[in-house]
């Protein structure tokens, strides 16, 4: 049995799923980043893969454009929790409960 | 065909170290867990023949990305991971919620099997992602709009990491 675009969508879909799982489950707010940064690349595996299949290059050049938007996310997110953590000293998303009641 | 047994190998490597991601308790060690993942996503393009996107995956991600998240870590995180254990309702209500996102993704992925999907017509010749000049004619005609919005959006995102991590002592009476 040879690997199709089924197997990676496969694999993508789980990787997104995990992601979303770790977003959901973890109360560190750089771990949530992390699984945020792996649904982001679990798409560019599914647009890699339709690009392939397809023989075509837009699916490529999403993905560059992803990697671009990703790194300056990043950077502005990080810059946040920091901007965050001095000013309220934790990054546990329980204790940032300003707005609750 | 020996790619099919790379692709599973990878694909282990991928998905074992995205659940390391979620499931460590330390944060460096969810950190380089997903350093490794994204490795093995760059080794998933390359079975693609997406090479330029594989080592770009390598540079910006794993080079700058994780090394950036390592240094905040370093910098904020003194204490670990999560300090307190998970509540019981947490776990169960994400639980659910990645049953529920699982069996909708699979549905559209095991569905597109039954049908005929035009797009699986045998890969064969030179491989389309592989040579540099289709990027360069891409990126310089069609998208080229896409490209110079990226160019300021990066000018922009500059200028607010800049902006964030700068104290203004003038505006302390804001707040």
């Amino acid at each position: 049995m040879t690997v199709g675009l089924n197997e990676y969508l496969f694999l993508s879909a789980l990787l997104f799923v995990i992601g979303f799982f770790g977003v959901l489950l973890r109360k560190n707010t750089l771990v949530i980043y992390m699984c945020l940064e792996l649904m982001l690349v679990a798409s560019t595996v599914a647009l890699v893969a339709f690009s392939h299949f397809n023989r075509t290059m837009d699916g490529n050049v999403f993905v560059f454009f992803i990697l671009t938007v990703a790194a300056a996310e990043v950077a502005v997110g990080l810059a946040i929790i920091v901007a965050l953590f001095r000013r309220r000293q934790t990054i546990q998303v329980e204790e940032l409960n300003a707005l609750k009641n | 065909m020996s790619s099919d047994i790379f692709f599973y190998l990878f694909a282990a490597l991928t998905a074992g170290s995205a659940l390391a991601v979620v499931f460590t308790k330390n944060t460096v060690a969810s950190a380089l867990s997903l350093l490794v993942s994204l490795v093995g996503v760059a080794a998933i393009f390359v079975l693609l023949d997406a090479f330029l996107l594989a080592a770009l995956m390598v540079f910006v991600y794993a080079g700058a990305v994780v090394a950036l998240f390592l240094f905040i870590v370093m910098l904020l995180d003194s204490y670990g991971g999560d300090r307190k254990p998970f509540k019981k309702a947490t776990i169960v209500a994400s639980a659910f919620a990645f049953v529920i996102l699982a069996l909708g993704l699979m549905s559209f992925v095991s569905r597109g099997s039954q049908e005929t999907i035009a797009s699986e017509v045998p890969v064969s010749g030179v491989p389309i992602g592989a040579s540099l000049r289709a990027y360069g004619e891409q990126l310089f005609t069609t998208y080229l709009l896409p490209v110079q919005i990226v160019g300021f959006l990066l000018l922009i995102a500059m200028l607010g990491v800049i902006v964030l991590s700068k104290k203004f002592d003038g505006l302390e009476d804001v707040k």
